[in-house]
């Protein structure tokens, strides 16, 4: 039953999704959402919606109770009237929304472009489902029931059935077999393989504007593709293949050879990730510290005659740290400028993601 | 949403009719429907009413009410309307025992609503008025665009609190007095003290009469440019009335305001509704309708609904507890001066001891049961507390005053004093908790601004809410806005100018508006 309800409601989500859309930038910063990125929906809290009144502050900070209790006493339970401590989040508004409503937003307030996945890459996952009958087919699949069914039809129509001896006897066009039909899925697959530099001179404040980018490039992408695998990549001097959790978590010492990353990345995608079949993005975060000129060198030499061939996109984005020379930016626009695949972004503090995000997809691809 | 009733559903409400009507309660006929608990979420969010015109606002309210109730946070056994033929929707995934409870809840709802005298002016088709509406609304969407209808609901819906509840029980001033009648009568008035003929023009010297005289025809020209020319409380009128609006504007903000004014009595009673609604579920059903199998569902779902928390106060838990009181204080005599002067406390718990049958007093008949249907028809929160709180009461209800505890930030209890406690309840009551703003001028400096201002008694209003408020209703009045309010002891005016939002202390420099408190 359609209620008349839902128009309301469908126009209350409607000013919930502007309101987010309003403050999306301050929204892309906010580091409660990390740690709900496995979750469909999050609690987004909404302000200025309500429709304001002249009414009462919550300074009223006195009120009758009931219950056991001497002078002084604090008032035990949660739920009394009265002032919650900070000036605001009292009357904000909660509300739930879909990580890939959000993704939605991100791409329509961006004006990013749909991601068209590789066409003739896009593969096919066959699955046979059993839905019909038919008349022929192995007697592994015979249908019991129906066979017997039409046995039992069969005898009684032409008066062989007796009920008090029931014998049913099946005969060759009694007989039913399952029978299936192929369904053909369309899939794209992509992979995002994110890399990041864990030397010394990335504190936890660079990690955490890594986290958050990755959060919204995860988002983004999930939107556009199904199935989506990530991998994950940490390196100073050596690189190596790690989870989700060790990947933000993880705090190394020492150099920074961002080339035996790209070698790694380069060894995942030859064994796992066949280019006709998958999407690939690379993403690289560094602070652009890297041990030497020449693997900086060496890097792109990798980057251009190994890694782009195969990839949708690398993205490079140097987080500022307070170490370092931060040149290997330089370098990635010295050696790949003119690819279209290679889009370089710095990511100073959480503003910068907003404008990170849309460098990364604005080409759509 | 037609659904159709269990045919035992029908049996019961048939029976438990029969048993309110015995106990003289006397309510409109009543429309059991029963809903699931997405329709009800839909009915809840209309506020009981099947058919509301559209606004994002009801569409918020579902969806609050629906988590909650998906995550069991919160039920709503039941909601009843105040209309002719009285609308009652039921959960249909509740016990038995619980629709029984909520029918005769139900009934008591639909007495308190046909005899209390808040509710007598109150529309009683209210149930086709709000179709109405919806259909008025619809019709100016269909002409004007939905952007356009819901910017106007938006701001007018900011300004519904802002009516005057009183306002249906007073007798209209007629045609007010013409300035020229005014201005004869000051002549008559001015001060003659009694004198001999010979000592008069002592006593009373032409000199001085000619200057009162001047003073008075001065008040009165002062008066005829005031505008209104007294403070207004029901300010969506006086906006009706003077805000340059277009019909459909107008159409629109009158019926925000009647249904404004349909609500105002529930908000006025809520103390009073529900403890009375209590009062007779819990006396019908262990009197008449509980099955011994169902007693401890009953009791658990009765216990439920009275429950209070500490640092809050229940309105079924006070509105029951208080009303047993008085019946209990109406069957002992425990009344009037003679008990009135009696302090020695033993001598008072034991008054009219002798008087009252064994056990708890209940009973058609007996005058405490007559008191509170009297107490039903003719008082509202505020007089109720107002006359019935007593020490007595507050003791044996466990109540106490708490106050923030500026050093720790927590709520402490600070006395269980009656009056600090009484004070505190009436102001949590007063004006159903909003705040008292009145228009004072609708000509301020002479340049067709609007000034407002806060009545304050006792707490200050809400900043950030205010200056919002006041965008909106610059929106509606076109001219600059002013409200002029207390905070921190301050005196404050906030303004709008439509394009400026202002703060700033008054002092004597500014000119002041036509009224003041």
């Amino acid at each position: 039953m359609v209620l008349q309800i839902d128009k309301d409601h469908q126009r209350f989500r409607r000013i919930v999704k502007g309101k987010i859309r309003e403050d999306l930038r301050k929204f892309l910063t906010r580091s409660e959402l990390l740690g709900r990125e496995g979750r469909k929906y999050i609690s987004i809290p909404i302000r200025g919606i309500e429709i304001p009144h002249f009414r009462y502050g919550d300074n009223n900070d006195s009120g009758v109770g009931r219950g056991d209790g001497n002078a002084g006493d604090a008032v035990s339970g949660e739920g009394g009237v009265g002032p919650g401590g900070d000036q605001e989040g009292q009357h904000v508004l909660e509300v739930e929304v879909g990580l890939d409503e959000l993704a939605e937003i991100l791409g329509e307030e961006l004006k990013l472009p749909r991601i068209l996945p590789k066409g003739k890459h896009r593969i096919t996952a066959e699955r046979d489902r059993y839905s019909g009958v038919r008349q022929s087919g192995p007697e592994s699949l015979r249908h019991f029931k129906r066979t017997f069914r039409r046995a039992l039809r069969r005898q009684i129509m032409s008066g062989l059935y007796n009920p008090d001896a029931p014998r049913i006897i099946f005969e060759r066009r009694d007989k039913m077999y399952r029978s299936w039909k192929t369904i053909l899925n369309p899939q794209s697959n992509a992979v995002i393989i994110y890399m990041m530099d864990v030397s010394g001179s990335m504190g936890d404040e660079q990690k955490e504007l890594v986290r958050l980018e990755a959060f919204w490039i995860d988002a983004w992408l999930r939107k556009n593709y199904h199935g989506i695998e990530s991998r994950y990549i940490v390196h100073d001097v050596r690189a190596g293949e790690v989870d989700r959790e060790t990947f933000f978590r993880i705090r190394e010492d020492g150099g920074t050879r961002i080339s035996s990353a790209f070698r790694l990345a380069k060894e995942l995608i030859a064994h796992h990730y066949a280019p006709s079949e998958w999407n690939i993005y690379l993403f690289h975060f560094s602070d652009g510290d890297n041990s030497s000129e020449s693997d900086s060198r060496e890097c792109c030499a990798l980057m251009r005659e190994h890694l782009l061939p195969l990839l949708n996109l690398f993205g490079y984005c140097q987080v500022a740290s307070a170490y370092g020379s931060g040149n290997f930016i330089n370098v990635v626009h010295e050696h790949l400028s003119g690819i279209d695949a290679v889009l370089t972004s710095r990511v100073n503090t959480k503003d910068d993601i907003y404008d990170s995000i849309k460098t990364f997809f604005s080409a759509g691809r | 949403m037609h659904t159709i009733l269990p045919q035992d559903i029908v049996k019961q409400a048939e029976s438990i009719a029969d048993y309110a009507r015995r106990e003289a309660l006397d309510f409109y006929p009543t429309v059991f429907e029963i809903l699931n608990s997405e329709q009800m979420s839909q009915v809840a969010a209309y506020c009981g009413f099947p058919q509301r015109y559209p606004h994002w606002r009801f569409g918020m309210e579902y969806e609050r009410l629906r988590k909650q109730h998906k995550y069991g946070l919160g039920r709503i056994y039941e909601m009843v309307i105040n209309n002719n033929p009285c609308y009652a929707y039921l959960l249909s995934d509740n016990m038995p025992v619980d629709h029984k409870t909520v029918i005769a809840h139900v009934y008591a709802h639909g007495d308190f609503f046909k005899n209390n005298i808040w509710f007598s002016r109150t529309n009683r088709k209210m149930i086709d008025e709000m179709a109405n509406h919806a259909t008025r609304i619809r019709r100016y969407v269909e002409r004007y665009g939905m952007d356009e209808v819901e910017q106007r609901l938006d701001t007018f819906l900011s300004l519904e609190n802002l009516i005057d509840p009183h306002s249906a029980f007073m007798r209209r001033e007629g045609n007010s007095v013409s300035t020229e009648e005014k201005k004869r009568r000051a002549d008559d008035e001015v001060t003659r003290y009694p004198a001999k003929g010979y000592m008069d023009r002592y006593i009373n010297p032409p000199s001085r009469i000619a200057s009162d005289r001047a003073a008075a025809q001065a008040e009165v020209a002062k008066e005829k440019h005031r505008f209104p020319e007294k403070p207004v409380r029901d300010v969506l009128l006086f906006l009706l009335q003077n805000a340059p609006l277009e019909d459909w504007e107008s159409d629109l903000l009158s019926l925000i305001r009647e249904e404004a004014y349909y609500f105002a009595p529930q908000g006025q009673t809520k103390i009073m509704n529900e403890g009375w609604a209590s009062y007779w579920h819990s006396t019908i059903m262990t009197n008449y309708v509980l099955r011994d199998d169902e007693l401890i569902d009953y009791c658990e779902h009765h216990a439920g609904t009275l429950a209070t928390s500490p640092g809050q106060l229940n309105p079924y838990k006070l509105g029951i507890e208080l009303l047993r009181d008085i019946e209990r204080r109406w069957n002992t005599g425990r009344y009037g001066p003679k008990y009135d002067a009696c302090d020695d406390m033993a001598v008072r718990r034991e008054w009219g001891k002798d008087k009252a049958p064994k056990g708890r007093v209940v009973g058609r008949g007996s005058p405490g049961r007559e008191k509170i249907f009297e107490v039903r028809a003719l008082y509202n929160d505020v007089t109720f507390l107002d006359e019935f709180l007593t020490p007595e009461f507050v003791d044996d209800q466990k109540l106490y005053h708490y106050r923030l505890d500026p050093a720790t930030g927590k709520m402490v209890v600070v006395n269980r004093d009656f009056d600090k406690i009484k004070q505190q309840l009436l102001f949590m009551l007063t004006n159903h908790a909003q705040p008292y703003i009145y228009v004072m001028d609708g000509n301020y400096r002479n340049r067709g601004e609007l000034y407002l201002t806060h009545r304050h008694t006792g707490a200050d209003i809400e900043i950030k809410y205010a200056v919002e408020t006041l965008k909106r209703l610059q929106k509606v009045w076109k001219r600059p806005i002013h409200l002029s309010a207390r905070i921190d002891d301050e005196p404050i005016l906030f303004s709008f100018d439509g394009e400026q939002s202002t703060q700033q202390h008054i002092d004597d420099g500014m000119e002041m508006p036509a009224h003041q408190f």
